[in-house]
């Protein structure tokens, strides 16, 4: 009989591993949304061509060949990263892409007459997008984020392939020492599901509050 | 004399292959109560929207106190305005929309006080204070914490009112701001511009369908047609005595559809 308890905490040291990446991977994703997403549609070319090469590098090649150029091929030049930071860094980017045409289409979403008031009004530019068309667009944003927070969270497990000892990574080593494959992989799966919820709850959680009192908007 | 607070040289504007405005002329007088009447598409909303920045002329001049609106002097000559020759001359200028345009996300008060805390530099007590002044002007300050969806269109209307008086401009533009309310919302609307038009010196030009008003609000009514202006005058000659033919067709098919003169 194997005694599992042993194993077990080795995933979940693990699953600790995968909460670092999701939740730093995500900060960052959602910083680069919002610099390449008002990069898209800001009144400089230069900046709406930097932030459309980013947007299209970054979704048109594969996240695990980033992750690998990131961990393998940077240090050529000059840069060495950690797993973690190297993990960190190509989810954020990655998923970071997908995010910031979300965030430009939600800002496109907010009616024209807001914009117009934001001018009758002698907004600057700037105010009226922080103070006027931000907080409305970021409701509209809230649901894809949420899809983007868990698309990230699952992308995850790729960084075990630059052996960061992710629970991915984990459970396929308890699966090599043990011969079992079903409870490492049942219990990760479990684990994976049970993450994905919470970002689920969370972000509608978030989104009902943002919500409260704009029925004008989005109910 | 007295100088002219608004006057409009010739512009000409066109959207697409569409001439909404034609070579267009007007003057009009600090303190002076215009009402801008006409068909759809006469172009009399595009000229509260030029005039708000809202839109570029394609040609012509405009001056506001004798300074001119899209123009500006450099090294001798004129060229066109930048941004922060127009944020100076908005300041001038306030409007209020059809369709309100409140902002969803804030309650009333917040609405008022976005603008002056935000161009004026007003410190959030000055402000507020400000702004309960005005919404009690308009009949608002009890919903002052209220969100726009909360209110009915005759409210809103009255908050953007407010909004845009919060900000002192010395000329102000109603862009059919009874248009979209339910029929019995119109009057409470109507009642504090009558307010204002007594109680203050503000320029305002009215764009209204709301012909019965427009007739004891103004000093002068223009009435627009093909982006021109087709005739103008005391409100009693328009509406009681029109000369041109386009001013008594147009004024008898509002009289059919049921509006009061």
């Amino acid at each position: 009989m194997t005694d599992w308890s042993g194993y077990l905490s080795l995933i979940l040291q693990g699953a600790v591993v995968t909460v670092q990446l999701t939740v730093m991977g995500s900060i960052l994703a959602l910083l680069m949304a919002f610099i390449a997403g008002l990069g898209r549609i800001a009144p400089f070319a230069v900046l709406r061509w930097l932030a459309t090469a980013y947007i299209e590098f970054f979704r048109g090649t594969s996240i695990f060949v980033q992750l690998f150029f990131a961990y393998f091929v940077l240090p050529f030049a000059g840069f060495t990263l950690t797993p973690l930071q190297a993990g960190v860094l190509a989810l954020g980017l990655n998923v970071g892409a997908y995010a910031a045409e979300v965030v430009r289409g939600a800002i496109l979403s907010v009616g024209k007459e807001q914009y117009e008031a934001c001018i009758a009004l002698n907004l600057s530019r700037w105010q009226c997008m922080r103070r006027v068309i931000l907080p409305q667009a970021l409701l509209v944003m809230l649901p894809t984020f949420g899809n983007n927070a868990i698309e990230l969270l699952k992308a995850t497990s790729v960084v075990s392939l630059i052996s960061l000892a992710d629970m991915t990574f984990q459970a396929n080593i308890v699966r090599s020492q043990t011969g079992n494959t079903l409870i490492p992989f049942a219990t990760i799966l479990a684990l994976y599901f049970f993450f994905a919820m919470i970002i689920a709850f969370a972000m509608r959680a978030l989104e009902r509050r943002m919500a409260r009192g704009l029925d004008g908007v989005r109910a | 004399m007295a100088e002219p607070i608004i006057a409009i040289d010739g512009i000409t504007k066109s959207f697409g292959a569409f001439k909404v405005l034609d070579k267009l002329s007007l003057q009009v007088m600090p303190g002076e109560k215009l009402a801008l009447i006409g068909p759809s598409g006469s172009g009399k909303t595009t000229i509260l929207r030029i005039l708000m920045t809202l839109e570029r002329i394609d040609s012509g001049h405009i001056r506001i106190e004798g300074e001119e609106l899209y123009h500006m002097p450099k090294n001798g000559s004129l060229v066109a305005a930048d941004e922060r020759h127009l944020t100076r001359m908005r300041q001038k200028i306030g409007m209020v929309f059809q369709l309100f345009n409140l902002f969803p996300h804030m309650c009333v008060l917040d609405n008022v006080t976005l603008a002056p805390r935000l161009t004026k530099g007003t410190p959030r007590e000055a402000a507020e204070k400000r702004a309960m002044d005005l919404l009690d002007m308009v009949g608002m300050s009890a919903k002052a914490k209220a969100m726009p969806a909360q209110l009915s269109g005759g409210q809103k209307q009255r908050v953007a009112i407010a909004r845009a008086l919060a900000l002192s401009p010395k000329i102000m533009l109603f862009d059919e701001v009874t248009s979209a309310l339910d029929p019995e919302l119109v009057e409470e609307v109507l009642n504090v511009m009558r307010k204002l038009a007594s109680e203050t010196d503000m320029t305002m030009l009215l764009v209204t369908h709301e012909m019965g008003f427009a007739h004891d609000f103004a000093d002068r009514v223009l009435f627009f047609d093909r982006g021109r202006i087709v005739e103008e005058g005391k409100p009693d000659e328009i509406f009681r005595n029109p000369k041109q033919e386009r001013t008594q067709t147009f004024l008898r098919k509002i009289i059919a559809a049921g509006h009061r003169v």
